[in-house]
């Protein structure tokens, strides 16, 4: 990866469309790495939904609007995950010897309607002849698997509320994000109830948005680029599309897990992300990363909602299954804990338009390992002290595509 | 003789509503009927109205799913109608006080995942008759069935048994 731009999120930009949006963060990306539009090879598109702008093609939209054209692009969707599903697409082009320089950007223009209509739209990626009909919303869908892991593993709704207190509380240092906040506990549970367990400030909002990553192959790298980030390497996993169709079975096992740890678990049932585990297992094998605690520095995770942080840190393997919730009240994943989890805020605090979103956790990590948070942020609060290997990780539906990507400083 | 250099768009009283002059955003409005089959998965709909909650069973290796489900995730065979017990028990609830726009009128309303004895999978659905502090993971819940059907799967509810 050579360079990246993210414009600032919100809950409507009315005074640009998503062309505009995604121009303008292709516009910080090329000046901030010095590179010309002769440079490219073609694109790849991430956006998740035709509903909100009713416009098909919007891909070529947007490419037509960078002056791209006719050089090759094609678009890539996969719900939430459809910025990390992009962003490996990016990543096969060049890794392929297709391209030598590849634009991925991601948008979403979420505030053509309002916010229950929108989730709606959302909700259409459920099942919609068994789901959508019977609960048609997605907070409903995360907080019956959230009740599941309280249950299994006696995670509190206190330690899904400290996932919300960090992430705001990152954000504050993060001029690109829609929603920074000082938070309490308090604070967190005396927001209006959405679906139990998850109040207001346990879900993410909707948001207009857009973010560019420019990846490119080592030799054109090098020659365009001063300080490139080393995608090392991929991974992907999916599980069925309705929640009531997971099967009950053994944990799939990382390197540093024993079938003994988890005796009596039935996996991933409603509680686990099946389609992540199955993403860390392939991205760790292909960068060697036996232990990902100590072997990762900076992870930028799909933090929809509150619950779905902790349960990531697991399927992750930051720890063992049931100690998500314990992770992050002893401040492991705070920015000088164990690992930093969403320094950037993550979609709790920053916004989720759900295509740009996978892109932006490319970009915020290309500048941790640039050291370059200081120069984009303006603040380098955020910026994680000797960042070397970082992990993003996109994800969709109730855990049905997962992405996770591992990159690495060169410099 | 048809060309007219003259010829002016007729004027209608058909106007757009202007929510804001700059940036200038308008109102538009997009409404459509779908013709949907059910296809395969007919019979379960067909059963519901007959006050049957159809599951599907593997032909070959015999796993059970408390969905409908033409083919078996396991090993790739058909699979048969199965009919599920009308009693199971709460995998998981929550209560949903907002919702997507078609459902906002009936909230709050309750989810639940039930799992049926001796079958593989579960099954979603919504319960009526209890509130969220009556929610508990384990507790027993029985199917019961619209009159009037809408022919989806609401069709079939649930109710908390007394045990």
């Amino acid at each position: 990866m050579i360079s990246g731009g993210v414009t600032k999120f919100a809950k409507a930009n009315p005074e640009m469309d998503f062309r505009l949006l995604v121009k303008k963060a292709f516009d910080y990306a090329l000046n901030d790495a010095k590179i010309s539009l002769a440079d490219f090879d073609g694109s790849v598109a991430s956006y998740f939904s035709d509903h909100f702008q009713r416009q098909l093609m919007s891909g070529i939209m947007v490419h037509d609007y960078l002056g791209l054209t006719p050089k090759p692009s094609k678009r890539v969707e996969g719900g939430g995950a459809t910025g990390g599903l992009a962003f490996q697409t990016g990543y096969e082009e060049v890794a392929s010897g297709r391209m030598d320089v590849c634009a991925v950007y991601g948008f979403e223009s979420m505030s053509h309607v309002n916010t229950w209509k929108g989730n709606e739209f959302i909700a259409l990626a459920s099942d919609t002849n068994f789901d959508y009909p019977v609960g048609g919303f997605y907070t409903g869908y995360y907080a019956m698997m959230a009740v599941r892991h309280m249950h299994e593993y006696g995670t509190t709704v206190e330690q899904l509320a400290k996932v919300s207190i960090k992430n705001h509380g990152n954000a504050l240092h993060n001029p690109y994000a829609q929603s920074p906040m000082k938070l309490t506990v308090k604070d967190v549970r005396n927001a209006p109830m959405v679906a139990y367990p998850l109040t207001r400030l346990d879900v993410c909002t909707m948001s207009d948005g857009a973010a560019v990553a420019i990846l490119a192959s080592e030799e054109k790298a090098f020659e365009l680029c001063d300080n490139p980030v080393l995608i090392k390497s991929i991974g992907s996993g999916t599980d069925t599309m309705r929640l009531s169709d997971r099967p009950f079975g053994k944990v799939p096992l990382l390197p540093n897990e024993k079938e003994s740890d988890y005796k009596k678990l039935q996996y991933p049932g409603v509680h686990s992300f099946r389609a992540g585990r199955t993403a860390a297992i392939e991205a760790y094998q292909g960068a060697g990363i036996t232990d990902p605690l100590e072997e990762l520095d900076v992870i930028e995770l799909h933090d929809a909602y509150t619950s779905s942080e902790i349960q990531t840190y697991e399927d992750l393997g930051l720890c063992k299954y049931g100690e998500g919730g314990s992770f992050v009240e002893e401040g492991k994943a705070d920015i000088k804990g164990k690992v930093a989890v969403n320094p950037s805020g993550g979609l709790l605090a920053s916004g989720h338009p759900v295509g740009a979103t996978g892109i932006m956790q490319g970009v915020f990590m290309f500048w941790q390992l640039q050291h370059s948070i200081k120069k984009h942020f303006k603040d380098d609060a955020l910026q994680v002290p000797n960042a070397k290997r970082g992990l993003i990780h996109s994800h969709a539906g109730t855990g049905t595509y997962v992405t996770a990507t591992i990159m690495e400083a060169v410099k | 003789m048809t060309i007219n250099p003259s010829a002016k768009m007729e004027e209608t009283q058909k106007g757009t509503e202007v929510y804001n002059f700059d940036p200038l955003i308008v109102k538009s409005h997009y409404e459509i009927d779908y013709i949907h089959s059910y296809a395969q998965d007919s019979e379960f709909f067909r059963a519901l109205g007959k006050k049957k909650l159809m599951g599907s069973k593997c032909k070959k290796c015999g796993y059970t799913y408390g969905t409908p489900r033409g083919h078996c995730m396991m090993c790739g065979a058909e699979t048969e109608w199965y009919q599920l017990p009308n009693e199971g028990r709460v995998h998981t609830f929550t209560t949903c006080f907002f919702g997507s726009e078609e459902f906002l009128p009936e909230t709050p309303f309750n989810l639940i995942m039930v799992e049926f004895e001796g079958v593989n999978s579960l099954f979603m659905a919504r319960l009526i008759g209890a509130e969220l502090e009556d929610l508990k993971i384990g507790m027993k819940v029985r199917a019961k069935f619209r009159r009037n059907l809408r022919i989806n799967p609401t069709d079939v509810y649930f109710v908390p048994v007394k045990e």
